[in-house]
C-alpha cells in the first residue's frame, strides 16, 4: 500500500466512526431523517463559510455550516409545532429550501473555484490526501484527516462524559426530565454533534452519503443486539469495516470511494436483516410459522380435553371437527404424537398422561393470561419445538 | 391541616395546549404519608398534574411546592414512574439497566453509576419479584414485568414522594397485588405516594385519601370522607352509582 492509500483508508474509517456514533442515537430517537436534513441543509452554511475562509478544512466554515445545521433543526420543529404541518412534510420543506439556497450561491459566485454541487453531493476521499495541513513547512497529514480526527476526539469525548444521560433521555424524556437531565439540552447538544460529524464529514463523502453512513451502521447493529454498548461497539466496527471495504471495492472497481462504502454498508445491512440470530427476518418468519403451529397443537389438545365421546376423536373426521384442512391436521397430528401428547388406538386419538397435564396448564395460561409463563411451560414439555 | 407536614402543595396552577386548558386553577394540598389517588375521566389532565408538578410541563400560570421549596431545588426527593407506553420497550437495554436509571438522578451530571448504585438496582429488582429476569431484554418482559420493572426503579430512587402514572394499567392481577403492596409499605414506611388511578372500584380498598380531577380540581381528601356518589357525579358527569361500599 502506499501512503497515500492508507491516509484515505484512515480518513474514510475516522469519517465512519464519527458518523457512527451519532448515528445511533439518531436512529434510537426515530430521528433518522434530521441527519438527511441536515446533511443538505447546511450547504448554504458550507458555501458561505468558503467565501469567507477560502479553505474547506477551515474551523471556522465547519462552524458557519454546523450552525446552519442546528438552525435547520430549529426551523423544523418551529414549523411542527403550528400543527399546521407534520414533522416529515416540515422537514421535506426546509432542507430543500435551504439546500437550493446554496446551490445558487455556488452557482452564481463560485464558478471558478474548487466547490461545485457534484462535489458537495458527492465528496471525493481520492483528493483528501493532496490537500496537505502544513505547519512552518513541516508536513504533518492531511488535512481533513486533523479536522476528522478532531472532529471524532469531541464526540468520543461527549459520549463518555453523557453517556447516561444521553441514555435516559433517549429512553424515558419524562423521567430524564423530572431528574434535571434536560431532554432539550441533550437534544440540541446531540444536533450540534450531528451538524459538526456531518459538516466534516461533508468534504469527503457528500450530502447524500453521510446520512447513510450515521443510519446503516445504527440500523444494522440494532437488529443484532440488546445492549447500547454493544450497539455502539457494533456500529462503528461496522463503520470501519464498510471504510476500508469500500476502499477497496473502489479501488478493484475502479468506482467512486464513498459510493463502495455506502454499497458494503447497504450489503452488510441486508445480510444482517435476513439473518441476524433472533431479529433478522428469516429468523421471525421462523418463529411466527413455530407459534402457529404450537398454537395449533394446543387447539387440538383442547379438543381432545373437551371431548370423551369417541367420535368426535376419530382420526378420519378430525379435522371436520374442528375444521382444518387435511394437510395441517396431520401436521399436528404428527407434532402431537412426536411430543408424545397423544396416543392412537384403532383410530382413536386420545390425550397421554403428559398431553393432559401440558393442556391443563395451557387451559390455565389461557384463562390467567400471564403470558411470561407460556414459555416455560413449552419448553418444559416439548420434545420438539413446531 | 396546619399541624401535618405537607408533602405538596399545588397553588392556582393553569396548565394549557394551544391555548385550550387542560388543567384550570388548581390548588391541591397533600399531606405527608398518604396514598392518593387521582381520579377523572380520560382527558381530565390526571397525567397532566403529575408532569406540571414535575416541571416536564410548564404551567402558564400557578406554583409548586415539594416540602415548601420548588420541585427544581427538591429533586432527589421525589420519584416519577411514567406510563408505561410512554417510553419505547424495543430500546436496547435491560431490565437492570432500566433499575440503574433510577440512580442517575442522585448521581447528577457526568457520575457514572457504580457498585452502590447497582447492588441498590439488585435490591429494588428482588424486591419486585424480577431478580431472576435482571438481564433479560426490556422487550422480551410481559407487561407486568415491564410495570415491575418500572416500580423497581422508583424504589432505587428512594425517594419521599413517588409519583405513578397508572401504574396498574395493562397489568395482571397478581402484579396489580404485588404493586399495591409495595406502594402500602411505602406509605408504613412513611412515604407520601401519589397514583393516577382508572379503577374506580378498587379505590376505597387501595387508598386512603383521593383527588376527583376533571380540569379542575372537584374534591380532594381522605377516601372515607369523600370518595361518594356526589363527588363521582361531579366528575365524571354522569349519575355515578358506586358498587363497593355502599
Amino acid at each position: 500500500m502506499t501512503n497515500p492509500q492508507i491516509e484515505i483508508q484512515l480518513i474514510a474509517s475516522l469519517v465512519a466512526v464519527a458518523c457512527a456514533i451519532p448515528g445511533v442515537f439518531l436512529v434510537l430517537r426515530k430521528m433518522a431523517l434530521i441527519s438527511d436534513a441536515i446533511s443538505h441543509a447546511i450547504l448554504p452554511g458550507i458555501v458561505i463559510g468558503f467565501f469567507i475562509t477560502q479553505d474547506l478544512n477551515s474551523p471556522l466554515l465547519i462552524l458557519l455550516a454546523a450552525i446552519t445545521g442546528v438552525i435547520t433543526v430549529v426551523l423544523v420543529e418551529t414549523i411542527q409545532k403550528t400543527n399546521l404541518v407534520k414533522e416529515d412534510t416540515a422537514i421535506g420543506l426546509v432542507f430543500p429550501a435551504l439546500f437550493s439556497i446554496g446551490v445558487i450561491l455556488i452557482a452564481k459566485n463560485a464558478n471558478d473555484v474548487h466547490l461545485d454541487v457534484d462535489a458537495v453531493l458527492l465528496g471525493e476521499l481520492a483528493f483528501a490526501p493532496f490537500d496537505r495541513l502544513l505547519v512552518s513547512g513541516v508536513d504533518l497529514g492531511p488535512k481533513s484527516l486533523w479536522v476528522m480526527g478532531t472532529v471524532l476526539l469531541i464526540t468520543l469525548v461527549l459520549l463518555f462524559l453523557f453517556f447516561k444521560e444521553l441514555k435516559v433521555s433517549t429512553f424515558d424524556t419524562g423521567l430524564s426530565s423530572a431528574m434535571g437531565f434536560s431532554p432539550l439540552v441533550l437534544h440540541y447538544g446531540l444536533m450540534s454533534v450531528s451538524s459538526v460529524t456531518v459538516v466534516g464529514a461533508f468534504d469527503a463523502v457528500g450530502a447524500i452519503l453521510v446520512v447513510a453512513l450515521m443510519i446503516a451502521p445504527a440500523a444494522t447493529s440494532y437488529l443484532l443486539t440488546s445492549d447500547l454498548k454493544k450497539m455502539l461497539g457494533l456500529s462503528i466496527c461496522f463503520g470501519v469495516f464498510a471504510a476500508i471495504a469500500g476502499y477497496w471495492l473502489a479501488h478493484w472497481l475502479d468506482a467512486s470511494i464513498s459510493g463502495s462504502m455506502t454499497t458494503v454498508l447497504g450489503l452488510i445491512f441486508l445480510l444482517v436483516y435476513l439473518f441476524a440470530p433472533s431479529k433478522g427476518l428469516l429468523a421471525v418468519l421462523y418463529r411466527q410459522k413455530q407459534q402457529r403451529k404450537e398454537v395449533s397443537l394446543i387447539t387440538f389438545l383442547l379438543h381432545l380435553n373437551n371431548h370423551s365421546e369417541e367420535e368426535e376423536r376419530h382420526i378420519n373426521h378430525l379435522n371436520e371437527h374442528i375444521n382444518w384442512k387435511k394437510l395441517r391436521s396431520k401436521g399436528v397430528l404428527d407434532f402431537a404424537t412426536k411430543n408424545n401428547m397423544i396416543r392412537i388406538e384403532n383410530d382413536v386419538v386420545s390425550l397421554t398422561e403428559k398431553g393432559e397435564e401440558f393442556t391443563n396448564l395451557a387451559i390455565e395460561y389461557i384463562l390467567t393470561n400471564k403470558d411470561e409463563h407460556i414459555e416455560h411451560i413449552k419448553d418444559d414439555f416439548f420434545l420438539f419445538r413446531g | 391541616m396546619d399541624e401535618t407536614k405537607l408533602a405538596i402543595s399545588v397553588d392556582d396552577l393553569t396548565v394549557a395546549y394551544d391555548y385550550k386548558p387542560v388543567l384550570w386553577d388548581i390548588d391541591l394540598a397533600v399531606p405527608e404519608g398518604v396514598l392518593m389517588a387521582i381520579v377523572g375521566p380520560n382527558g381530565a389532565g390526571k397525567s397532566t398534574l403529575i408532569k406540571a408538578i414535575l416541571g416536564i410541563i410548564k404551567p402558564i400560570a400557578g406554583s409548586v411546592a415539594i416540602y415548601g421549596k420548588p420541585y427544581e431545588k427538591q429533586r432527589k426527593l421525589v420519584a416519577y414512574v411514567p406510563q408505561k407506553g410512554s417510553v419505547d420497550w424495543d430500546f436496547p437495554t435491560t431490565a437492570i439497566d432500566v433499575v440503574m436509571m433510577g440512580t442517575y438522578g442522585s448521581l447528577g451530571w457526568i457520575k457514572r453509576p457504580g457498585q452502590k448504585e447497582k447492588k441498590a438496582s439488585l435490591e429494588a429488582l428482588e424486591k419486585v419479584g424480577m431478580l431472576s429476569f435482571k438481564n433479560r431484554q426490556i422487550s422480551q418482559l410481559s407487561g407486568g414485568q415491564q410495570q415491575r420493572v418500572f416500580l423497581a426503579r422508583a424504589l432505587v430512587q428512594n425517594a419521599s414522594i413517588y409519583f405513578m402514572d397508572e401504574p396498574f394499567q395493562g397489568v395482571d392481577a397478581t402484579t396489580e397485588i404485588a404493586i399495591i403492596n409495595i406502594l402500602k409499605e411505602l406509605r408504613k414506611a412513611g412515604k407520601t405516594v401519589v397514583v393516577v388511578h382508572h379503577d374506580l372500584q378498587t379505590v376505597p380498598e387501595y387508598f386512603d385519601w383521593v383527588t376527583f380531577l376533571n380540569v379542575k380540581k372537584i374534591a380532594t381528601g381522605p377516601v372515607k370522607e369523600i370518595f361518594n356518589d356526589d363527588n363521582l357525579t361531579k366528575t365524571y358527569g354522569i349519575n355515578y352509582k358506586v358498587a363497593v361500599n355502599k
